[in-house]
């Protein structure tokens, strides 16, 4: 069971809330992918409106609530959107994202460093997206961030783990679950982070824009779950050579 | 200090528009085959070599748009304050040479207008106005934004450029967007429809984007008015502008709108008349070219044009607007700055984005930012 701060997940796929046709369907899919995180944007709820359409389709057991501060361009305005965040909706848990960068989306790694001091010291859980960046992380987990989330590729872009090199090195190296995010495409992406050892994966873009986004969402928890059964039932040694001969050393048994 | 106008010298508008015609159906191929473009596939996009390939665009920029903006809808509507104006422009309906009662709301005004506007539902608003810089200048957009601002997550303006502290100091207030749209980019062109007014000051209109990056703005929106000029060249241009942009001020949102004179807007004669084919033809190019911009369409178009863009690469999208300033509380709308053409109440439209199977956004900002 994959543990995070004070709670225990059984799901290991995490999931976003946007881009989804319509906020029942999102709700259909979001439960289909068992997923038990769920993260959506403080920009897109009215969290004065208790009859908010997108937390009303939010409301079940299973699902905890990862707000983001998705929009905010540095430490400062995080602080301010992760402490309304935590006053409305009841959680200190947080998907803390600063891109100062509206193209790419890519994370800010000084001001996310920055935020992440000053929210843990606050009392937050703090989950930091951050580029695959094994220092960056070590830095972030240094400070108390409840996990690390480092991405595959960039956001939204499909395109499955192109930075395996840093994320290996960092799922070596981390003391605090590692979350892959952004860039998952498919369920073989997040079978793949899952056998190289990521404690979990958020997956977004790629449930709410298939064309079954339902079967999509179980399609990603099979995924996931044959990935870590695969990483914890140990994968044979890939080799793409054949080792008949050992021209080196066989002199030793001459 | 960098300006898009340095760039905009070594632009000649001759040798584009060839450059663009010459695109042939190897250019479009190559373009489309590509997975990141640039400016020349751009033009071979928007060229007449591209018009047999309008079906393959239109698929390419539909899957592109939701990969990256999801099967959502963005909703605004604008909320004209003003339609004084001290310029002459040749294609408007405020122009100051046009006879039609001029009015400016006052602050009982605006709130009346707010009300009826959140009983749309409405949370993303554009307020526009004329250039009267007396009356209507940087003091009466402060006094407006801190009446608005508790109402709505997102405020744009859609005013006279202003002056970089200026700026400043509305975002302070709480501006989001700006739009500035330098309606054509061949200069004795502009010229020609601005006769009168500070708005004859091309270089003014050219670099206030760099004034607004300069000012830190969250998102800026830029467009030709169709019509004026060749459409093509001038759609090159302005996508060499957000490029520019973009590389240079690269914390700020971009957005780009489409508005299209109607041929017999204020009786002047067009220069080019761009049909529903082009239109899509620029929309899915701008898309293919530019993944992440903000495309963004007005009630200018036509109900059944409105319907089919929505899957084609269109992110925010306005309706049931109003041009004449206090039109929504009163219900009338006689002071038209141009024509609208879809006249569909909000509720009749959004149940055409839902059953296009896309979910209508109204709120994507908070105010905790700015």
């Amino acid at each position: 069971m994959l543990k995070i701060a004070d709670k225990t997940f059984t799901s290991r796929l995490f999931t976003g809330t946007g881009k989804f046709s319509s906020n029942s369907l999102m709700e259909q899919a979001l439960l289909a992918s068992g997923s038990e995180l769920v993260t959506m944007a403080l920009k897109r709820v009215d969290i004065n409106d208790d009859q908010d359409d997108i937390l009303k389709h939010l409301n079940h057991p299973q699902f905890n609530l990862l707000p983001n501060t998705s929009g905010v361009r540095n430490a400062k305005e995080a602080v301010f959107a992760a402490q309304l965040a935590r006053e409305a909706l009841e959680t200190n848990w947080l998907k803390l994202e600063i891109h100062p960068d509206p193209k790419y989306l890519l994370p800010d790694p000084i001001e996310t460093l920055k935020a992440a001091e000053e929210l843990v010291k606050d009392g937050f859980i703090v989950l930091p997206y951050v580029n695959a960046d094994p220092v960056l992380c070590k830095r972030l987990e240094e400070v108390g961030t409840a996990a690390v989330m480092p991405l595959g590729s960039p956001i939204g872009s499909n395109k499955g783990l192109e930075t395996r090199a840093m994320l290996e090195i960092i799922i070596d190296q981390a003391k605090v679950p590692v979350v892959v995010d952004a860039g998952i495409g498919a369920p073989s992406h997040a079978a793949f982070a899952m056998e190289l050892g990521a404690d979990a994966v958020l997956v977004n873009t790629a449930i709410a824009v298939a064309d079954n986004p339902i079967a999509m969402g179980e399609a990603f928890k099979m995924a996931v779950q044959a990935g870590r059964m695969a990483f914890e039932a140990k994968l044979g040694r890939q080799s793409e050579q054949a080792e008949a001969s050992s021209p080196l050393t066989s002199f030793l048994n001459e | 200090m960098s300006y898009f106008k340095n760039r905009f010298e070594t632009l000649n508008w001759d040798e584009i528009k060839t450059s663009i015609y010459n695109k042939t159906a190897v250019d479009v191929e190559r373009a489309l085959g590509k997975t990141k473009r640039d400016l020349e596939d751009f033009k071979a996009l928007i060229s007449p070599a591209a018009e047999p390939y309008l079906e393959q665009m239109a698929q390419l920029s539909h899957a592109i748009t939701q990969k990256r903006f999801g099967k959502t809808m963005q909703l605004y509507i604008p909320m004209y304050l003003s339609n004084e104006c001290q310029n002459i422009c040749t294609y408007c309906g405020f122009s100051m040479n046009i006879d039609i009662a001029r009015k400016t709301l006052s602050e009982e005004e605006i709130l009346a207008e707010v009300a009826a506007i959140k009983k749309m539902g409405y949370d993303h608003i554009l307020i526009v106005t004329g250039e009267a810089n007396k009356t209507v200048g940087i003091e009466y957009f402060k006094k407006a934004i801190r009446l608005i601002k508790p109402h709505f997550s997102s405020i744009s303006i859609e005013v006279q450029p202003l002056k970089q502290e200026e700026y400043e100091e509305l975002i302070a207030e709480g501006l989001n967007t700006v739009l500035v749209y330098q309606e054509t980019y061949d200069e004795s062109d502009y010229k020609k429809h601005h006769p009168k007014g500070r708005k004859s000051n091309f270089d003014w209109r050219l670099d206030t984007p760099d004034r607004l990056g300069k000012a830190g703005i969250h998102k800026m929106g830029l467009g030709v008015l169709i019509g004026l000029e060749d459409w093509r060249t001038d759609s090159f241009f302005c996508a060499e502008h957000l490029n520019y942009l973009e590389k240079t001020y690269w914390q700020t949102k971009y957005s780009i709108s489409f508005p299209r004179l109607r041929p017999c807007a204020n009786g002047i004669e067009l220069k080019s008349i761009m049909t529903d084919k082009e239109l899509v033809q620029l929309i899915c190019a701008y898309r293919l070219l530019n993944e992440e911009v903000e495309l963004s369409m007005s009630t200018r178009e036509s109900d059944t044009f409105r319907d089919h863009v929505i899957k084609l690469g269109i992110t925010s999208i306005s309706c049931d607007s109003k041009t004449d300033p206090g039109g929504y509380a009163s219900g009338q709308d006689n002071l038209e700055q141009f024509e609208i053409s879809d006249h569909r109440p909000t509720d009749e439209f959004i149940n055409v984005i839902k059953k296009q199977g896309y979910e209508p956004v109204w709120k994507d900002w908070d105010h905790s930012l700015q």
